[in-house]
């Protein structure tokens, strides 16, 4: 959690991932670390005096994985002797003024310190408070460059205790009791999968980590990889020993050169541990990971093509089955697991499946991580029970529309899911719910669309998205979604004729039904999402000429 | 290079990014020495080279420009963003001026959704303009340096493909 | 070796264990539209038109590339079925530029043979007009690519039986197009054995010998199963 219980001697954590970069993180860090070297500017020989005095004076400032509210970004949470404090969107200048806070050597107090006005974050509202971290549980907390502070946080223990106490069936068992379903979009039982893949006939097998992230306005993935990328590691080390691999790939999108270069190092330093590698914490396991690229292809998400991207090949899906868990990276029956899928195991083992699956609804357990963009105040991360309704989560949590107007509607599910209008806020949110409005669970993202934005529009930038990165192997994605777009051109210009909104229908229904893969299966659903319930946006132009 | 990735066929992406850092796109001459190099049929190496976006066959322009049109960026006004980015530089999306000196790209978030909508100008992130004010946004634009806005071509028409015109 | 039995529209066949559901359609004396497969070649099953519905699936099946399984019930002919076929048909020839009046193919092109079986005699959907190119270099052969449907036969015949890949596929999405070598004239490809083989399997007038003027195509696609035959089985069947 970004909260820590009160302790002595002060620390500050300044977040070090992107979305808090990209707000000015490297700067701040920068002079976070100057100030807390070189002393409080302005009595730079009292703090000399005082730390060669007392040298467990000295302030330790630290760079952590995501802090949540990466919209006020960037983060920097100090945890003194009073609890933890908030600060976000702290100039570079501010820095010497916090440290002296935190140092208790300001001469004016917290509340009166100029610098810091404005800059203090609530961690007492409800952003915060109704989070229930499990797969976040070290991020913002850990410095995700150094496995020492992942293990002394409980990191590479269940690896270490499955190893020694659990059979691989054992540890199915649990997954299986846990009732976790897949992070990446489907939903599909994790248990389920991972005794397909255990029980194929004896020979190699893989295990591959989807890092992919592809749905524009999600970042879960991102997040864990860049702020705890240990607990990957070891849940996908978990994951290889139940289905009884001895090699396996992450495959990270390359949009993400901070996730990828904390992943290598990672990597790199659970092999130093012995963690990976060859007679893994002195068993006979052995497990070797590799990283693979990426190289800017959205449906490389999809289990069969990003098989094929990893073979040097082209990312295009395939026909299934065969399934990956029978026949994937070269033939032989391969595991695929989203990140925030393989991130759970290791909290599931610790606390037994039953304990996980108590958490959530009843068809939906455990906990999910959502990211919050678009027309909303709190822009972040949010990791929640399944089956918080969506309210909750935008209204509450996220404090609704950042002018104080009504949020218009939720899309969640990205390219293939859909737009829930604001009248079903109280929907659960869980895979069969969103479902059943025309959406989907997706892998998380959640971006909320304001009064000002028409849905026409919002199903054309849906569509283009898929026109852009369809792979052109079957034709009715490849060319259904070219003219899909052209139609929704005409909605868009408010052309279009009853004639015009009957063939979308139908084109629709036919891309759906006939696409070979995912892709161009959903690719209507931002179409007919909106079409359901925001009709009226459409307006066919009666007897409009062509 | 080759060698360092065992001479698989399956480095062959992995092969074609190093590639292209050390000489900043995939010409035809490099594509033929990966391939042979890896022992992969040339329409192959092509056929990959040409299907992910990140992979350049052309020398990349002077100055890159790349909006983003991913979800958070589109619901804040990224459309208007792109439009205006396109008038400027003449360009549509992912296109390279013929001279070589201005290409325009999209990409689909940059991570930096809370700051949306944003841009990357020769490698800079610019974030939060003024998208539904299109003056202030014009004026942000020129304080980036970009070129004022031109005539388009025919070709380069705004059926706003993206966006909020 | 072990049978298989299942119906398909209302007839039951039974089939040796391994088969795709389209040979069992065969064996039932039925057939669907297909123009991707290619008996003697991997499937790809990317036209979508042998899609069939099975009882107790939600989604559509491609029969070219299912295992048949013991007890399956399928349908090879719904109306909406062939709703989706007639689409299929109908964005085939409004993505490329099929003037089938001037074309070598015209009477023997798999693409026509197609949209006559699902009876559509023009496109609902705007044509699109794209700028392709014709591809003359090559000394007896050559590609137009105004006709080509990216079914792949070639590539695949040319991989998997002539072992050349001279062709693969380049770009994606709408922006596919076959090309030789690294996107070289057809003729300045040395690895082309120039057997011809593409052409024999080319279901429309896109890849065509140059002796052929309009009319005149008249391919061979039986020739890869054959050759597949001979390798796999030592069956020599012409
Ligand atoms: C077009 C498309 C894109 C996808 N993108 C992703 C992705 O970015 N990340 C991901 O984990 N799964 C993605 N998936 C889902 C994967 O195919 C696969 O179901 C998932 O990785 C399985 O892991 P899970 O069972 O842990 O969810 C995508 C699927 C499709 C059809
Ligand atoms: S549905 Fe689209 S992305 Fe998927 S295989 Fe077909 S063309 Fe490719
Ligand atoms: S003529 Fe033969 S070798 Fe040449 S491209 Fe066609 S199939 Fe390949
Ligand atoms: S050239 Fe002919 S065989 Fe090759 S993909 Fe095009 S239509 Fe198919
Ligand atoms: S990236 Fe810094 S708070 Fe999320
Ligand atoms: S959508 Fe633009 S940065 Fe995420
Ligand atoms: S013949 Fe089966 S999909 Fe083309």
């Amino acid at each position: 959690m970004v909260a820590l219980p009160p302790r002595e001697r002060s620390q500050l954590r300044c977040c070090g991932a992107s979305g808090c970069r990209s707000a000015g993180a490297g700067p701040l860090l920068a002079a976070l670390r100057a100030a807390a070297a070189a002393g409080v500017a302005g009595e730079p020989s009292a703090i000399a005096a005082l730390t060669t005095a007392e040298p467990g004076s000295g302030l330790e400032v630290r760079s952590v994985g995501c802090l949540r509210l990466c919209g006020q970004g960037p983060l920097v949470a100090w945890d003194g002797p009073e609890g933890t404090r908030l600060f976000g969107g702290l100039p570079p200048e501010g820095a010497a003024a916090l440290v002296a806070q935190a140092r208790g050597l300001a001469p004016i107090p917290l509340q009166a310190e100029p610098a810091l006005a404005g800059h203090r974050l609530d961690l007492e509202q409800p952003f915060f408070r109704l989070q229930r971290p499990l797969v976040l549980e070290g991020c913002g907390i850990v410095d995700p460059e150094r496995i020492e502070e992942a293990i002394a946080h409980g990191g590479y223990a269940q690896l270490r205790r499955v190893l020694q106490e659990l059979s691989p069936e054992q540890v199915r068992e649990q997954v299986r009791r846990s009732g976790l379903r897949g992070r990446g979009g489907g939903g599909y039982p994790t248990g389920l999968k991972w005794d397909t893949v255990a029980l194929q006939p004896p020979g190699r097998r893989y295990v591959v980590c989807n890092a992919d992230e592809g749905d524009p306005g999600a970042f879960m993935d991102r997040s864990v990889l860049e702020g705890d990328p240990h607990r990957l590691l070891e849940g996908m080390a978990i994951a290889a020993y139940a289905v009884g691999a001895d090699h396996g790939y992450v495959y990270v999108r390359a949009e993400y050169p901070l996730a990828i270069e904390r992943l290598r190092l990672a990597l790199q330093q659970a092999r130093h541990q012995g963690l990976l590698g060859q007679g893994i914490a002195g068993s006979s396991f052995n497990l070797e990971l590799e990283v693979r690229v990426g190289a800017g292809a959205y449906v490389c998400g999809e289990e069969t093509a990003l098989l094929h991207s990893i073979q040097g090949q082209r990312g295009t899906p395939r026909s299934r089955p065969p399934y990956p868990a029978q026949a994937g990276l070269w033939g032989a029956p391969t595991l695929i697991n989203n990140v925030e899928t393989l991130a759970a195991v290791p909290v599931i083992l610790r606390q037994g499946g039953d304990w996980y699956a108590a958490i959530g609804s009843d068809k939906s357990r455990g906990t999910k991580v959502f990211s919050l963009s678009g027309a909303i105040r709190h822009t972040g991360l949010v990791e929640v029970p399944m089956g918080t309704s969506l309210r909750t989560v935008v209204e509450i949590m996220g404090g609704g529309d950042p002018d104080g107007g009504a949020v218009k509607a939720v899309q969640t599910g990205g390219p293939s899911g859909g737009c829930i209008p604001a009248a079903l806020l109280d929907t659960p949110v869980d895979f069969e719910s969103l479902l059943a409005l025309g959406s989907m669970m997706g892998s998380g993202g959640m971006v909320v669309i304001g009064q000002g934005t028409a849905m026409p529009e919002v199903a054309r930038h849906f569509m283009a998205f898929s026109v852009n990165e369809s792979c052109g192997k079957c034709v009715p994605c490849r060319a259904g979604t070219v003219q899909l777009l052209a139609l929704l051109d005409r909605c868009v210009e408010r052309r279009a004729t009853a004639a015009d909104l009957e063939a979308l229908e139908a084109l629709c229904a036919m891309v759906k039904a006939t696409s070979l893969c995912g892709l161009g299966q959903a690719a209507p659903n931002p179409v007919l999402s909106t079409l359901r319930h925001f009709r009226q946006e459409y307006g066919a132009v009666p007897g409009a000429g062509p | 290079m080759i060698r360092r990735h065992g001479g698989q066929s399956h480095g062959l992406i992995e092969v074609l990014h190093q590639v292209q850092e050390l000489d900043g796109f995939l010409s035809k001459p490099a594509l033929l020495q990966v391939a042979r190099g890896l022992r992969l049929p040339l329409s192959r190496v092509y056929g990959v080279a040409s299907f992910y976006h990140l992979f350049r066959l052309q020398p990349p322009a002077e100055h890159r420009c790349a909006v983003c049109l991913g979800t958070a960026c589109f619901v804040r006004g990224a459309g208007r963003l792109a439009v205006g980015l396109r008038r400027r530089l003449g360009l549509d999306l992912d296109q390279t001026s013929g001279d070589g000196r201005w290409a325009l790209e999209r990409v689909s978030c940059l991570g930096a959704c809370g700051q949306a909508p944003v841009l990357v100008l020769d490698g800079v992130l610019f974030t939060a303009p003024p998208a539904d004010q299109p003056q202030e946004l014009d004026s942000w634009l020129t304080a980036l340096g970009l070129p004022a806005a031109v005539a388009l071509p025919a070709a380069v028409g705004l059926p706003a493909a993206v966006g909020t015109p | 070796m072990s049978v298989i039995t299942l119906q398909v529209d209302g007839h039951d066949v039974a089939v040796p264990a391994g088969s795709t559901l389209l040979q069992a359609i065969q064996a039932a004396g039925l057939s669907v539209p297909t123009l991707c497969h290619l008996d003697g070649l991997d499937p790809v099953a990317a036209c979508r038109l042998c899609l069939v519905e099975v009882e107790g699936s939600q989604r559509l099946l491609p029969a070219c590339a299912s295992e048949a399984t013991e007890g399956q019930v399928i349908h090879t002919d719904t109306a909406q079925l062939q709703g989706y076929r007639r689409m299929a048909v109908e964005l085939f020839f409004a993505e490329g530029n099929h003037v089938c009046a001037f074309c070598v193919a015209n009477g023997d092109c798999e693409l026509q043979d197609v949209a006559v079986a699902v009876g559509m005699d023009h496109s609902r959907f705007p044509y699109q007009d794209p700028q392709r190119s014709v591809d003359a270099s090559h000394p007896r052969f050559s590609l137009d690519h105004n006709r080509c449907i990216l079914c792949t036969r070639c590539v695949r015949v040319c991989d998997q039986i002539e072992g050349a890949h001279v062709w693969d596929v380049a770009e994606r999405g709408s922006d596919c197009r076959i090309v030789a070598g690294l996107d070289q004239p057809w003729g300045e490809v040395d690895a082309c054995t120039s057997c011809g083989k593409c052409v024999d399997v080319c279901p429309t007038g896109a890849l065509f010998a140059k002796e052929n003027t309009t009319a005149e195509k008249h391919p061979h696609p039986e020739r890869a199963h054959q050759l597949r035959r001979a390798r796999e089985q030592q069956q020599w069947i012409r």
